[in-house]
């Protein structure tokens, strides 16, 4: 069937690991798992925040570095970061057809990501440890 | 000829389109779908401001009061407004998602209810938090 000309199947070659995302259901699981860490981190993230408007720079730092805060930001930054790689990954391979162009915005992305998440665990981290 | 010229095009270029965008009728369920892909890339590029703010505070007092006076500027202040609002239209729409993971909330009229929630939901929760935030400034 498959080298039927007017079959509009492609062949199980083709299908098998080869649909628009080169992958299986785990980026469809890996959403869902980061979007319920995130309700309650988001709210958390929302919660820091708002407890630090206003604040000085010594009570923010203090603030920020302190492990209770530092954690739970780490988990907002890595859950999100991670959650957004992967939407955005969605959206490239909804718009953006041509092989090359593809694949470059795919690395852009990723690489995107990787620096926007290490610079914001980073900062963290740096409050944290000093 | 007719029948040698089509054995040329392949497969894939025969399936059948899906109908896009410009076919539809705008309605809501469809907006809040377009809504949540837009709020998902501006919270992607508000990342970088998160990150600022957070590279600033780790950095120095002043590289600190540089990023704060820029985020409490009108400008600032707007993008904030901005940020706030798309991630709790992103968190709307993303528990919408999980009501329609358990199967349930798909039919009419559930949807067009979980639809207004969603913008509902996002507007309010957004003036809730920025009175919070003047009130404790």
């Amino acid at each position: 069937m498959a080298n039927d000309p007017t079959s509009m199947r492609t062949t199980v070659r083709q299908v098998r690991y080869l649909g628009s995302a080169r992958s299986g259901t785990h980026h469809v699981w890996h959403m869902r798992l980061t979007s319920f860490a995130l309700v309650p981190l988001t709210i958390a993230f929302v919660w820091i925040v708002l407890s630090l408007i206003g604040k000085d720079y010594n009570t923010v730092v203090k603030a920020l570095g302190s492990p209770a805060i530092a954690i739970l930001m780490l988990l907002f930054l890595l859950a999100g970061i991670y959650h957004m790689m992967l939407g955005m990954q969605t959206i490239i391979e909804d718009y953006v057809h041509t092989p090359v162009a593809k694949t470059w915005s795919l690395m852009g992305n990723t690489f995107f990501s990787i620096c926007v998440g290490l610079a914001c665990v980073y900062a963290v981290l740096r409050l944290s440890f000093t | 000829m007719a029948e040698a010229k089509n054995r040329t095009v392949s497969p894939e270029a025969r399936r059948p389109l899906s109908p896009h965008l410009q076919i539809y009728r705008p309605m809501l369920t469809m907006m809040m779908s377009i809504m949540h892909r837009i709020t998902g890339v501006a919270l992607y590029a508000g990342t970088l401001l998160l990150a600022w703010w957070l590279i600033a505070a780790s950095t120095d007092a002043r590289a600190f009061a540089t990023a704060n006076s820029v985020l409490t500027s009108i400008p600032g202040q707007i993008v904030l407004l901005g940020f706030t609002w798309a991630l709790f239209h992103h968190l709307f729409g993303g528990i919408r998602h999980f009501i329609w993971d358990t199967g349930r909330g798909m039919d009419h009229p559930e949807r067009e209810y979980l639809a207004q929630a969603t913008w509902i939901g996002g507007l309010a929760l957004t003036v809730v938090v920025w009175v919070v935030a003047y009130m404790v400034r």
